[in-house]
């Protein structure tokens, strides 16, 4: 038995807008017969507003629910206010979803993706602004489920994932043969390896952090023992301390320097920091 | 609430409780103990030892192992028989298998034996002449369900195992016998079957105990090593309570076995045709009369199976789906695609499995409130000119 939220429990059982709108300015599409769920999306347009909204879903509860609670979520919006809902706020608006069913909220953002490309131009992809991972993302990576490369690294990109697994539980990608699995991982290795370099800080920045980090997690600890610890210098990752009060001539000084201070500072700022007393 | 998932689980039979609760309250004894106190237990066990032999038709009650389950006496009797055997590395068994069999088989696919997985018509009956032309003198096991848990379609394996005992006599025949145990009459000395496994919560014991049986000239080495328990073949102190369970179990599904395959069969066939003649998106995924008489499989198209079973949840009706979205594996149900099943109807499939407690009022119930159910999920699905086909082709 899944752990279903109430609210899609609500959705499943009642589910909002079903139907088709037969003069629809936009239609998109998702998923397949033969892969167990399908979803398709219509929405009418007043102006770039979307007035209305109605689905036609093949697949299980938390699908229903998905496409159910992403028509409310869409009606009244502008096209540029829906093209920034992802599967993730899809699946938060539903309070949840349990891991393996994530895929669902994925399948309610495709197609409206899709009905949205059809409003810009197929050209014209808004939802990709910073896809420099590949130049070729209509690739299909898993055969089983018609899984492209782009929308594994958006399912990445969006949620965090981390593992083989979690991509499997929001694409299905990875989740039948099992054959394209080592190509997964080596994009999450990638994307992994890409948002690592992003996130390497400026000296400035580095030297402000450790200056915080000391100041509010490791000086008010030595306190309470009578002692304190100054920051002289950052050289690289050497970061050069003095301890002051009942910690200077301390015999245990540079245990508490080791196990103590540069724990915090490998575990807050960077793990190859080496501290040093002067 | 409407129970009729019993190809999954079965309530306890009162009488069965009954007759355990002895040994879970004064009767405790060890029954391997040498004192008067461990006497009843003792006792108790030797006489589910003899029940369960009546139960399959077994010449011996020696030939009868107590497990925890049904998955266990499958381990226990591949592992055990390739153990003694290891000269034989090749394997047949069935694309439609149940799981806890056929990933043992994939295991020793790993570990260098050949195993050959025998195939299915589009009615799930087996290919039996496949099987022959698989068979070898370096087969080491051929394994075959007595009845499958999905379909419920029953296996030749009388002739099964005829065919293997004239061919190559030194192979072993392994029954899985867990979804034909008190549905169907078993008669194990009349077969070649070598060895057969069943799990008692399948026919209203409860749920942790099985039965291997062994044919008294099989040798197999234990699975689980230690004492002296079930003659050195199976260790651990015997678990006197559920043992008694599943001897009672044993004795009351042998004699309702001509209301099983009357009185079930009627109500099975009703619910059948009432949902195939009421539901216009209903197609039988099975049809063939050799069939376990409590089970039908069958396949609502363009609805996915999932949201099937919570709606009927919701009306309180208990049933299970071969779909994707039931298991969390994102692939339906093998044995349904080994049939060969339709896209269209694969997803959408649900088994309704009856037992001796199902009512008539419960299959009427079901008969008559699937149709406004199915009315509201086929109205979801995005492929309505479908529908609107299958509809006036049924009118």
């Amino acid at each position: 038995m899944w752990e279903y939220s109430e609210k899609v429990l609500d959705h499943y059982r009642n589910p909002r807008n079903v139907g088709k709108i037969d003069d629809a300015d936009l239609i998109g599409e998702a998923g397949s017969l033969a892969c167990g769920d399908s979803l398709k999306l219509y929405i009418k347009l007043d102006g770039n507003i979307i007035k209305d909204a109605k689905f036609l879903t093949f697949g299980c509860g938390s699908a229903v629910a998905s496409s159910s609670i992403l028509t409310e979520m869409i009606i009244g919006k502008t096209i540029e206010e829906a093209a920034k809902i992802t599967n993730k706020d899809i699946a938060d608006e539903l309070d949840g979803l349990p891991q393996e069913k994530m895929h669902c909220s994925v399948m309610g953002h495709e197609a409206l993706e899709d009905a949205l490309k059809k409003y810009y131009g197929e050209d014209e992809d808004i939802f990709e602004e910073d896809n420099n991972y590949s130049h070729s993302g209509d690739k299909i990576i898993c055969t089983c489920f018609n899984v492209t490369e782009n929308q594994i690294w958006e399912a990445i990109k969006v949620n965090g994932l981390k593992t083989v697994e979690d991509v499997t539980n929001y694409t299905k990608a990875g989740g039948a043969c099992g054959r394209c699995k080592g190509v997964i991982k080596d994009m999450i290795e990638t994307y992994l390896k890409k948002e690592g370099q992003e996130k390497e800080l400026t000296p400035t920045q580095k030297i402000l952090k450790i200056s915080k980090v000391i100041d509010q997690q490791i000086s008010p600890q030595l306190q309470k023992d009578g002692g304190d610890i100054e920051l002289v210098d950052v050289i690289g990752n050497v970061v050069k301390v003095k301890l002051v009060g009942m910690c200077s001539g301390c015999k245990n000084a540079s245990m508490t320097l080791k196990n103590f201070v540069e724990t915090i500072l490998k575990d807050k700022v960077d793990s190859s920091i080496e501290v040093e007393q002067v | 609430m409407i129970y009729l998932d019993n190809n999954a689980t079965t309530k306890v039979d009162e009488k069965v409780l009954e007759e355990m609760l002895p040994f879970l309250r004064e009767e405790y004894a060890n029954a391997s103990s040498m004192y008067d106190f461990a006497k009843k237990p003792a006792d108790a066990i030797k006489k589910a030892r003899v029940q369960v032999r009546d139960f399959i038709g077994a010449e011996s009650e020696k030939d009868i192992y107590f497990t925890s389950c049904g998955s266990e006496s499958a381990n226990m009797a591949i592992k055990g028989v390739l153990d003694c055997n290891k000269e034989k590395k090749h394997i047949i068994t069935t694309k439609v298998e149940h799981p806890c069999v056929l990933n043992t088989y994939k295991y020793f696919e790993k570990n260098g034996y050949e195993v050959d997985y025998i195939g299915v018509n589009s009615q799930g009956e087996l290919d039996f002449e496949e099987l022959k032309s698989k068979l070898r003198k370096d087969t080491a096991l051929v394994s075959v369900m007595w009845a499958n848990n999905e379909t419920g379609v029953i296996n030749p394996v009388e002739e099964i195992g005829e065919y293997i005992k004239s061919k190559s006599p030194e192979t072993r025949f392994f029954v899985d016998a867990v979804q034909a145990a008190g549905k169907i009459p078993m008669n194990v000395k009349d077969t070649k079957i070598d060895l057969l496994g069943i799990s008692g919560h399948k026919f209203h014991a409860p749920k942790g105990v099985g039965v291997l049986y062994a044919k008294s000239n099989v040798r197999f080495t234990p699975l689980i090593i230690g004492g002296h328990q079930e003659r050195g073949l199976r260790a651990g102190t015997e678990n006197v309570p559920y043992i008694v369970g599943i001897g009672k179990a044993a004795e009351l599904a042998q004699s309702a076995l001509d209301y099983e395959l009357k009185e079930v069969k009627r109500l099975r066939d009703k619910l059948e045709q009432g949902i195939l003649k009421n539901v216009f998106n209903a197609r039988l995924n099975t049809s063939i009369s050799n069939r376990v008489p409590n089970t039908v499989n069958i396949g609502f198209e363009y609805v996915e199976g999932e949201l099937i079973l919570l709606h009927l949840s919701d009306i309180g009706v208990c049933a299970s789906s071969g779909s994707a979205c039931t298991s969390g594996s994102l692939e339906p149900s093998h044995v349904l695609r080994a049939m060969g099943i339709p896209f269209t109807a694969l997803h959408g499939s649900i088994r309704f499995s009856l037992s001796r407690f199902t009512t008539e009022d419960e299959v009427d119930f079901v008969v008559d409130k699937l149709p406004a159910i199915m009315d509201k999920l086929t109205s979801l699905s995005p492929f309505q000119d479908e529908l609107a086909e299958l509809k006036r082709r049924k009118a």
